[in-house]
């Protein structure tokens, strides 16, 4: 079960090798720094209040029994937070409407899900503080909760916002409150004219449940409010701007007034971008006139955060006799939550965007439902998606005999393929992902036993480029410092210093990468969208260019020539006459000859190609329990260029069991008046290291023309295949098509029981 | 509030007295009295395993323990693992094996690894995988730490 690599041509010193990252003896020794870890002199303990209900309206809120407890120095409730407008701000990653992401972190008229915040406790001891929270004393209005996307959709279904009207796709909007927030539509080609010509057409239906993103760390935040108005706030975030902004947004202050000191980050994929714990903690904080820590727990962090949208979706898809694709049409419903904003346009973006459909059709809804706001969850949008889409297809093959692999070969989107939402490819790496588990030992190799099924599927996500800022410093003994504002969760310190150090020609473990705060290094997005390795490496790369240039510039005063003569070369400065110098020679004389020697680069411009996965999977389904095993898995990704080939294969592994735990498993299960029945890791199943094989790698390197070393960013597609390659394995191990999230052992039980019965008599 | 308690344990081979409330678990009291902080808080009801440690030897969740029920107790934590020059085998290879990538969970997961490799120096696969079944991780896949448990037997049983 080893690890394969593509063999490449080595252009490279420092990329492709594997370094031991340099925040990892912090990490295997506990000394790394956390959310929760923070603690500062005076420091009190904080613990919130959570509805119990998932519709109601506040009628009034008491806290007096809360502040009488001995020990108890602040409580916030809605009064406490300013009346922000419903103003519409960029964070990164998207867009984000002020007012609903306030009433998110502390409900005002209404809860919309249990868990909603409705007060926090600022006390001497967690203890006290919990307590606290539980002696104030609200009345509720208790209205009937909404929890399906389609019921939300109808008519006569309770309304979740009073101000959300339809927002039609480019343009118009509805006149009357709906939980139908916006419709995305997208068309290319004649559909019906497609559709004629098709020999073979499948049209199905999907469910996939509400899932989270399972980081193992749960939100921690601690502020500290001066009495001249600055704010400080140590957390653990994505994005250490974005939080600073939404923080100061939602509390009325300037962007100066807040300083965000980013802490290590517990795992996030999408889940730690919006703010939650941080405006609470701050006015805690400013009421107590203490620093004020506030920490999830588990059940807090299943309720209160944004997992991913339960979706429903339905795919139609002609194929010619060759195994063209002549049409495609998909309806995508997603829940958005609480709030609008599900990640219903990435979904309807990525749905068919593996293959060059040359006449589709896609609609979108994204859905307000009593259930948590939904947040990013890695590749936001397109594992529902692709559930369906890589389902149907399987079926297509199917029916017309045709090897899966060469149906997704045939029909592979490739450079100039244009999208059904409109966006044409550059160079993209699709087809070659494919070639990748075709050629595969895993896929030639013959799978024996009853109840045994191979499947595969394809996925696709765009990646993203937005803005970063890394600050450089040369050090006289020949090593270089890097800042840098994003946010490390898997070894991004590592990835990025590595280019720094291949554009300098220097060794990864002669720089040392730091994380600063937002008053110490410039803007830079979050880390998400698969951007860090590819921007904040390109910020790394214009450092070094910078800092190339002045040592060239310094050489040249040391010669006594022009600086034209000068150049920089394999990590040496050389100039005229043979004469030279090697980094740490040169780095030796700064000190002495001149100003210090700093590079700075910033990047924004750049935008990622996207990435894509194909994957195989070997599973073994028992006939009497439904349980699905998973016996073998191999994943092939186009990395462009996998800058530190572990930590890819790190993303490649990872991504795919969480995509096993959301094919599964994992799902939130609700009573029928909105209440999560399984709000811990004891029902909530992530899986466990006795769930699952080794998974396989296959890097593939198309490099993506957007970036100077050909980076991809690769953390999030590998998640995309897994639930239809598991599908599609269940289907060829015990003839059932499995159309609904997770394919626990109940779901897949019904259906083998349900075909029993439909098998004729023997 | 009932009155603290004077408790006396040997953490990480110094004896140690501290002070608690008997309803302080022995996590709370590692991380917020001791400041022991690299043992993690990840669900506080003994399903992940951040919070993973050795008490006499054997592996705990340290959330599911009482602090007043250590009193005469031997604890090992992370902090104790590594010597003041090196770090202990298995933190060398999760370190070369990319065995870790956001580290919340990694602290659990030596302390267990380590307690498995005492107990049973050649596990097989599956002994490995089973025995860790209690700690979670949502990053790494598992294979990397699996990978990087066989790693450090296999260079022990060179030696």
């Amino acid at each position: 079960m080893a690890t394969v690599e593509k063999q490449r041509q080595r252009k490279y010193r420092v990329l492709g090798t594997r370094p031991v990252r340099h925040d990892g003896v912090d990490k295997v020794t506990g000394r790394a720094r956390y959310g929760a870890d923070t603690h500062l002199p005076g420091m009190l303990y904080a613990a919130m209040l959570r509805s119990p209900h998932a519709h109601a309206r506040i009628v009034s809120i008491d806290t007096s029994a809360a502040e009488a407890m001995p020990g108890v120095h602040a409580v916030v409730t809605r009064e406490d937070f300013p009346d922000v407008s419903n103003r519409i701000v960029e964070l990164g990653e998207g867009a984000v409407n002020l007012g609903h992401l306030s009433q998110n972190v502390m409900a005002r008229n209404k809860v919309l899900y249990k868990g909603h915040a409705v007060a926090a406790v600022a006390a001497d001891s967690i203890h006290i503080a919990r307590e606290a929270a539980q002696r104030i004393r609200v009345e509720y209005e208790i209205l009937p909760p909404v929890l399906d996307v389609l019921e939300a959709m109808s008519d006569d279904a309770p309304v979740l916002n009073e101000d959300v009207r339809t927002e039609e796709f480019g343009g118009g909007t509805g006149d009357r409150p709906t939980n139908v927030a916006k419709h995305f539509h997208y068309e290319k080609g004649d559909v019906e004219a497609g559709f004629a010509r098709a020999a073979v057409i499948v049209e199905r239906e999907f469910r996939t449940a509400t899932v989270h993103q399972g980081y193992i760390e749960p939100h921690a935040a601690t502020a500290l409010w001066n009495p001249d108005g600055h704010v400080t706030i140590w957390t653990c975030t994505q994005g250490s701007f974005t939080a600073r902004q939404q923080t100061a947004e939602l509390l009325g202050l300037p962007v100066s007034r807040v300083r965000v000191i980013p802490t290590e980050i517990g795992g996030g994929f999408g889940g730690k971008i919006s703010v939650y714990l941080e405006p609470v903690a701050a006015l805690l904080a400013k009421k107590s006139g203490r620093p004020v820590k506030l920490v999830m727990d588990r059940s807090e962090v299943l309720e209160g955060t944004g997992p991913t949208p339960g979706s429903y979706i339905r795919v139609k898809m002609g194929a010619d006799r060759d195994g063209r694709i002549t049409a495609a049409e998909a309806y995508l419903a997603y829940e958005a939550g609480a709030f609008p904003g599900s990640p219903i346009n990435p979904g309807c973006m990525c749905i068919f965007a593996c293959y060059d459909v040359p006449n589709g059709r896609i609609d979108g809804y994204d859905v307000c439902v009593n259930k948590p706001r939904t947040n990013a969850y890695r590749a936001p949008g397109a594992t529902n998606a692709a559930f369906a889409a890589e389902t149907v297809i399987d079926e297509i093959c199917e029916q017309l005999g045709m090897d899966p692999l060469e149906f997704r070969l045939k029909n592979a989107a490739v450079e100039g393929t244009r999208r059904i939402d409109g966006v044409t490819y550059s160079r993209i790496g699709m087809k070659e992902t494919v070639e990748a588990i075709l050629n595969s030992e895993h896929y030639r190799s013959e799978l024996k036993g009853p109840n045994r099924g191979r499947g595969v599927a394809s996925g696709f996500w765009f990646n993203v480029g937005l803005k970063s800022t890394v600050v450089a410093t040369v050090n006289p003994d020949g090593t270089v410092s890097l800042v840098e504002g994003s946010t490390d969760i898997g070894g991004t310190r590592t990835s990025v210093a590595m280019q720094l150090a291949e554009t300098l020609g220097i060794a990864a473990e002669d720089v040392q990468p730091l994380v600063a705060d937002t008053d110490s290094v410039g803007y830079t997005d979050v880390t998400g969208g698969s951007r860090v390795t590819f921007s904040t490496g390109i910020a790394a790369i214009e450092a070094a260019k910078d800092i190339q240039r002045q040592m060239c510039e310094r050489a040249a005063l040391i010669w006594d020539c022009p600086v034209d003569q000068v150049r920089y070369e394999d990590g040496r400065v050389v100039g005229p006459d043979g004469q030279a110098f090697t980094f740490k020679e040169l780095a030796a004389l700064v000190p002495s000859t001149g100003e210090p020697i700093v590079g700075r680069g910033t990047s924004g411009k750049a935008n990622q190609g996207g990435a894509f996965a194909t994957e195989v999977v070997d599973v073994e389904v028992d006939p009497d329990t439904g349980k699905v095993q998973i016996l073998r898995f191999t994943v092939a990704q186009d990395a462009g260029c996998a800058v530190h080939p572990s930590y890819v294969e790190g993303q490649m592994q990872g991504g795919v069991v969480q995509g096993i735990g959301w094919a599964l498993n994992e799902e939130y299960i609700y009573d029928d008046q909105g209440r999560m029945l399984n709000n811990t890791f004891l029902d909530y199943r992530i899986p466990t290291c006795y769930d699952v094989p080794m998974i396989d790698t296959i890097i593939v390197e198309v490099p993506d023309p957007n970036h100077p070393y050909g980076v991809r960013g690769v953390g999030e597609v590998p998640i995309v295949p897994p639930p239809a390659a598991i599908a599609n394995a269940i289907y060829r191990a015990v003839g059932v098509r499995m159309d609904r999230l997770p394919m626990s052992p109940p779901r897949v039980l019904e259906k083998i029981l349900q075909s029993r019965a439909a098998a004729p008599a023997q | 509030m009932a009155k603290k308690r004077v408790v006396s344990a040997v953490i990480n081979g110094e004896p140690t007295d501290f002070l608690c409330e008997p309803r302080q678990t022995l996590l709370e009291v590692l991380r917020d009295v001791l400041d022991f902080t690299g043992t993690k808080e990840g669900c506080s009801n003994g399903n992940c395993g951040a919070c993973t440690v050795r008490l006499n030897g054997r592996i705990v969740d340290s959330c599911l323990v009482l602090a007043v029920e250590c009193d005469g107790a031997e604890i090992e934590t992370i902090e104790g693992m590594a010597g003041p020059d090196a770090l202990h085998p298995l933190q060398q290879a999760f370190l070369e094996g990319a065995a870790l990538q956001c580290g919340i969970c990694t602290p659990g997961f030596l302390v267990a690894a380590k307690a498995l490799l005492e107990e049973n120096p050649n596990p097989t696969e599956q002994q490995i995988r089973f025995f860790l079944a209690g700690n979670l991780c949502r990053c790494t896949g598992y294979d990397k730490i699996v990978r990087a448990v066989q790693a450090c037997a296999a260079a022990a049983s060179e030696h």
